[in-house]
């Protein structure tokens, strides 16, 4: 008894010890804008990140979960371009928070802050997963993370005028470092130019765009439409040519379903690699700067 | 360096952005190394730079145009834009159209007309199967945008297949955050008690509504009036809402009056447990006092009695829907669990044929469903619903020489039902289902039923809903 009333006397001085200025909370659609805030804000929020790296982010439910994290949220940071279209809102009208709603200051997309890839000309279901705004997997280019990172510090520094200094310096040592690591990265990454590569789905055009590697072929036929085995038996004979236009790699990520990219692998010969695709895709993706470590990695000891 | 007032540090600001290396202590040799490695990134940072500017060039000259590379992927311009660009037109502002086609194909061994449920008192609807061979189900149109920066609105048609009416399944506006967790509607809508009530009927895991729905919510209840709902600022989900609503849908009445004839109040809880398990439970109260009610029984000599009931009916609904995917990741396998149990007191006054004996009358009913789906493979389901009711005996004080004989469709009966039922899904957008059922609504009869049925949406992009 004597330990519970401790106990409960301890909560209590926590709670009076909070300070004033509770810190920002912040809902992340995925885990990149989650790590992003984290580099930029540290401390000074409280980031809740709404999928892990093994969900597909287009197949989400609005869980009660999520619904209940965006009622209590300050600032929301989605990828945009359609690909929470399926449950970010429902979760935002849901929330009855009218702070978090789009086109407030306190809804954010990343996608409206890069060069958008694969917008597509017509917009007709019968092509698959198509998003009007274009490719929407921009994190997969680690350039993005520049722009987007610049905007969200002016948002959240407007959000927060109290720690703008912050958020402005926050930004700054992490655009320093992430230059650094670019460089790097783009060095290491060299001697992928210009290698043909097969992706199971159309998740990496901004990574083949930035490394300059060479999609040649998708296992899905059209976004978000799983291969037929014909269709893969057709892959595999032209992976196994070995010509000009053959891949060298299958490049997948790690939500996705192995089967095709394993058995197109058996069948030709050509490498699989798993990439991490978000923060927390892999052991070493632990963060932004693990993340694309980690990318780099695996594309090159694959070609070894 | 004078004209910064601000001393040494911008002076290591200055260094620190010159030096985008961590700084360490160094040898000569590491100095060398460092030198080296400055102007290797100076060499590349130019190369960057110069490529960057290439790059607007070619932008601004080209305007959109696509340079040729890329993916080879015809028909997709693959050096887009930041802006979404937004069209000058008043078409633009078109709201949000999807249509819902659904269609089945059905096996009965019972005739469909004569359906009805032992022992409980009819709301009027089409709670039986649909009609036998092919028959095409409802096409649902709904429409939804915005209306301005505070409200939004959803209507929602649907047209019945026989006689081509068409129903108003929703209409409604809605709040766009109102702030503080609340949100307000007004309009026809779905009502937030039990877990089914809300989702559409397209949404369902089944072809048709559990046997409690068919019974105690004539399918579904949906009603005119205001809805308001909070959320409370947990962490852990726990909503309230309530319900005001005029009367007409069974299990109220239309009671041309002024004022409230349907209350409801519900509250919902849920969470995560882990990254592969969520949950939501709820408890739901829907109130209501139903003046003249109609159905339409046969009596003891076998003619048509058309009865009604007025007095006061009371549902309670508890429900949990519980869904397992392993880390969230519905895209291989998941399973969900729904169950609800519906509990209903209604007392009042019975009125035999056209009101000629009116008869005190109470009744205590429940029933409850549980169903499991499991996505055993990417894009096949496979699911079991298990259906039970208990209508409880009535209390009826009979009078002028009436007897129980007088009320068939009283008599006590406990219907049972069991469903299986798998499918395929293509895409989100259709779905191809068989469903299998042993249906014993009726005193002794056992119906096997056996449905095929595909659902497409087409148009805007349906939500996920949990």
């Amino acid at each position: 008894m004597k330990l519970n009333i401790a106990a409960l006397l301890c909560s209590v001085s926590l709670l009076a010890n909070l300070p004033a200025h509770a810190t920002l909370n912040v809902f992340a659609t995925v885990p990149e804008w989650g790590a992003l805030a984290h580099e930029i804000g540290g401390d000074k929020l409280k980031v809740f990140v709404a999928t892990n790296a093994l969900q597909d982010p287009h197949h989400v439910e609005a869980k009660p979960s999520l619904i209940t994290r965006a009622r209590n949220a300050d600032l929301v940071i989605a990828t945009g371009a359609e690909l929470e279209i399926g449950w970010l809102p429902v979760v935002l009208r849901e929330s009855g928070n009218s702070r978090v709603m789009p086109g407030q200051p306190g809804y954010f997309e990343a996608a409206q802050q890069v060069r958008m890839l694969e917008i597509p000309q017509r917009l007709d279901r019968a092509d698959g997963d198509v998003h009007a705004g274009g490719n929407p997997h921009i994190q997969t280019d680690a350039r993005s993370f520049l722009p987007v990172g610049r905007s969200l510090a002016q948002r959240l520094a407007e959000l927060d005028p109290a720690n703008a200094a912050a958020y402005q310096a926050g930004y700054k040592a992490f655009a320093d470092k992430w230059q650094a690591a670019l460089v790097r990265w783009e060095k290491q990454a060299a001697p992928l130019r210009g290698m043909p590569v097969a992706v199971q789905h159309k998740a990496f055009v901004y990574l083949t765009d930035w490394l300059g590697l060479k999609e040649v072929a998708t296992l899905e036929p059209k976004p978000g439409v799983d291969p037929s085995a014909a269709y893969l038996s057709r892959l595999a004979a032209q992976f196994a040519a070995k010509d000009g236009n053959a891949p060298k790699l299958v490049l997948r990520s790690v939500y996705n379903s192995p089967r095709a990219a394993d058995w197109i692998s058996e069948k030709s010969g050509v490498p699989v690699v798993i990439l991490p695709f978000t923060v927390g895709g892999s052991e070493r993706a632990r963060d932004l700067f693990g993340l694309f470590d980690d990318t780099v990695e695996r594309l090159l000891k694959a070609l070894k | 360096m004078k004209t910064f007032h601000t001393g040494p540090l911008a002076g290591l600001m200055a260094m620190a952005l010159a030096l985008p290396v961590p700084a360490f202590a160094a040898g000569d040799a590491e100095l060398q190394s460092l030198r080296e490695e400055l102007q290797r990134i100076k060499e590349t940072y130019e190369q960057r730079i110069g490529a960057l500017e290439a790059r607007l060039a070619r932008a601004e000259s080209a305007g959109s145009v696509a340079p040729a590379g890329g993916t080879p992927n015809p028909g997709v311009d693959t050096r887009g834009s930041t802006a979404q660009g937004a069209s000058g037109s008043e078409g633009a502002f078109n709201p949000a159209i999807s249509l819902t086609l659904g269609s089945t194909y059905t096996r009965l061994s019972r005739d469909p007309n004569r359906y009805h449920i032992q022992g409980f008192i009819p709301g009027g609807g089409e709670i039986g199967p649909p009609r036998r061979s092919f028959g095409l189900g409802e096409s649902e149109l709904s429409i939804s945008a915005n209306v301005d920066p505070t409200l939004r609105g959803t209507f929602t048609t649907s047209v019945a297949p026989q006689g081509g009416t068409v129903d108003v399944e929703e209409a409604h506006i809605q709040t766009l955050g109102q702030g503080n967790g609340l949100s307000l509607k007004a309009g026809r809508f779905l009502s937030g008690i039990g877990y089914l009530n809300q989702q559409h009927a397209h949404a369902w895991h089944f072809a048709d509504a559990p046997l409690a729905y068919k019974a105690f919510l004539d399918n579904q209840f949906k009603t005119d009036g205001v809805q308001a709902k909070w959320l409370a600022p947990t962490d852990v989900y726990l909503e309230l809402g309530a319900e005001a609503a005029s009367g007409g849908a069974f299990p109220s009445s239309d009671r041309n009056r002024n004022g409230l004839s349907v209350a409801s109040v519900f509250a919902h809880v849920g969470d995560d447990v882990g990254n592969s398990h969520s949950w939501r439970g709820g408890l739901s109260l829907l109130s209501t006092s139903p003046r003249e009610r109609p159905y339409v029984d046969v009596d003891s000599r076998g003619a048509i009695a058309s009865n009604s009931f007025s007095g006061t009916s009371r549902t309670w609904i508890a429900d949990l829907v519980w869904k397992w995917a392993p880390n969230g990741n519905a895209g291989e396998t998941s399973f969900s669990f729904l169950g609800e149990y519906l509990h209903r007191r209604e007392s009042g006054q019975l009125a035999f044929d056209s009101a000629s004996v009116l008869i005190p009358f109470e009744s205590t009913q429940s029933g409850l469903f549980a169903q499991g789906v499991y996505k055993f493979m990417p894009h096949w389901r496979a699911g079991y619903r298990y259906d039970r009711l208990d209508s409880g005996t009535p209390a009826l004080r009979l009078s002028a020489g009436l007897s129980a004989a007088d009320f068939p469709l009283l008599a006590p009966a406990r219907p049972r039902r069991d469903t299986l039922m798998i499918d395929f899904a293509a895409s989100e957008f259709s779905l191809l289902r068989a469903q299998l059922a042993r249906d014993r609504s009726r005193a002794g009869i056992v119906d096997n039923q056996f449905w095929l049925q595909y659902v497409v949406s087409l148009g805007a992009h349906g939500a996920h809903r949990f």
